[in-house]
């Protein structure tokens, strides 16, 4: 209805949600859980990327690199230091599971970033599957690893007597809330930056602010493909520093 | 008319909103500015703190994302 | 959709049905299209883990693994051959001091081998011309000799000669005097 608004106060057509629509590729009708559809797509390119990197990039098992097999090994290189230096050794057990979030949403992140695709990541349901997905797997380790003293994550015994209640009372209440900001953040930042450039898109039909739009549009643009990255990278940092809690719950 | 109101509310709803997406910049720019005064005090132990600032930005980040989201859904959503 | 509704949740209904009619709306809260997008996530995320964890993951580990390992003997071969290298260095600069101190000593050899051999030749030569320059100053003397003699002979014969000729007879004594003594004048 904001839409129909917008078109008939200015007459410029405005539709910055309109890329986020989820259709069927083939014909119209309902969309069931089994459908093919737009997100099918963009999610099936996102593997034969992360194939073409890392499968035929590393084909050769070269000693000295090719430049895709070297791109692989650096995405590998990075990511395991980031598990080594925030979860310890022993949470690179579960650098796989790691790997897997951060690089389906890197490549869903900068496929989105193509023009006239649909950006996976920036959809709540799909973040909100990922980040949930870290709160119960993160959780579970941390019951099956330390037992009950898993629960001393939320008791500061350093603290004073008088607070120690009220901290844990907040402890809580922000463990729960890590699985929301942990999806929002994500969805948030990409659809954000996909929706401003839609808006900035919108304005260059008037001829007089269009070299500006298109202006606005690129600087916008180099800052998206910055938070693509950043988003990537802080959603995995993340996951790493909730595994450290739930391996080491002791302050 | 009534329907009108509604919407009049939503739209200064979704721009008082967005006043949040400003405030969440002063959180960010305080968090890098305060890393880049730490990191030119002590630019060894600046690398070693980068994974912190991200998660700081993030943080700081996320709260404008919500309320821009709040914005977003005023908007489009109700 | 929004001129008709009244109130706040009659619009949010109205607008959650248009969004499933029309795609009106956010598209992220339409709740129609989550099972299919958690459903192709789901799948996207168990394919990526698989590739990751039977292939690539074990791949480049292996390739990383294999690399350092080259680098490292690489380093130990380096090091090994730096090292020989400076055993060779060493073991020519000592071969050189050697024949260096052999060459001087040679040299010194030859040397006082030269001077001894020259030395004898010298005095050998030495000797060899004052004895040829005696034997020569004994030939001279001898020579000298034979010809004061003949001289003598022959100034003797020629006074008689011309005495006799200048029609006086010679005394074969007194011009024998007078020819020594006009000799030794």
């Amino acid at each position: 209805m904001a839409t129909e608004t917008h078109e008939e106060s200015t007459g410029l057509v405005f539709h910055p949600l309109d890329q986020f629509i989820v259709k069927p590729l083939f014909g119209e009708g309902p969309i069931h859980w089994y459908t093919i559809t737009n997100v099918t797509l963009w999610m099936a390119i996102a593997v034969v990327a992360v194939l073409a990197l890392f499968v035929f990039g590393s084909r050769g098992r070269a000693i000295v690199p090719t430049r895709t097999q070297s791109f692989g090994e650096m995405i590998y290189g990075f990511i395991y230091k980031m598990v080594e230096d925030v979860t310890g050794k022993d949470g690179l057990k579960y650098f796989p599971y790691i790997l897997t979030i951060f690089i389906f949403i890197l490549f869903a992140n900068f496929l989105g970033l193509i023009p006239m695709s649909f950006t996976t990541t920036s959809h709540i349901a799909v973040t909100a599957v990922l980040g949930f997905g870290v709160f119960i797997i993160v959780t579970l380790i941390g019951f099956i690893k330390n037992g009950a003293s898993f629960l001393s994550l939320f008791w500061m015994s350093d603290a004073p007597a008088l607070l120690r209640p009220i901290i844990a009372i907040i402890e809580v209440i922000s463990y729960f809330v890590r699985p929301v900001s942990h999806s929002i953040r994500l969805a948030g930042n990409i659809m954000a930056g996909h929706a401003v450039i839609k808006v900035f898109a919108g304005f260059a039909a008037i001829a007089l602010i269009s070299p500006v739009s298109v202006l606005a549009i690129t600087a916008i643009y180099g800052l998206e493909v910055l938070v693509a990255g950043i988003q990537a990278y802080v959603f995995t940092i993340l996951t790493c520093v909730y595994l450290k809690d739930a391996l080491h719950p002791h302050h | 008319m009534e329907g009108d109101i509604a919407q009049l509310g939503q739209f200064v709803g979704a721009g008082l909103a967005a006043i949040g997406s400003g405030a969440a910049a002063i959180g960010v720019g305080h968090v890098a500015g305060n890393y880049l005064a730490g990191a030119l005090r002590n630019p060894s132990a600046a690398a070693s703190q980068t994974a912190t600032l991200f998660i700081g930005l993030a943080f700081a980040e996320a709260l404008g994302i919500f309320s821009f989201l709040v914005a977003l859904l005023l908007m489009f959503a109700v | 959709m929004a001129g008709e509704t009244t109130t706040v949740e009659h619009a949010a209904d109205a607008a959650a049905h248009g969004a499933e009619a029309s795609g009106a709306g956010m598209p992220q809260l339409d709740f129609s299209t989550f099972p299919n997008q958690i459903f192709w996530l789901l799948v996207t995320l168990v394919v990526i883990y698989f590739v990751l964890s039977r292939i690539a993951i074990p791949r480049i580990g292996a390739v990383l693994a294999e690399r350092a390992g080259t680098i490292t003997n690489d380093i130990a071969a380096a090091e090994e051959l730096k090292q020989k290298a400076e055993a060779a260095e060493a073991a020519y600069d000592k071969a050189l001091v050697d024949a260096r101190t052999e060459a001087s000593r040679i040299v010194a050899e030859a040397k006082a081998e030269i001077q001894a051999e020259l030395d004898i030749e010298l005095q050998k030569a030495d000797a060899a011309i004052s004895a040829k320059t005696a034997e020569s100053e004994k030939a001279i003397g001898e020579i000298r000799a034979g010809a004061v003699k003949s001289v003598t002979a022959v100034a003797k014969d020629a006074a008689k000669e011309i005495v006799s000729a200048l029609g006086g007879k010679a005394d074969a004594k007194a011009v024998t005097a007078a020819v020594t003594a006009r000799m030794k004048g």
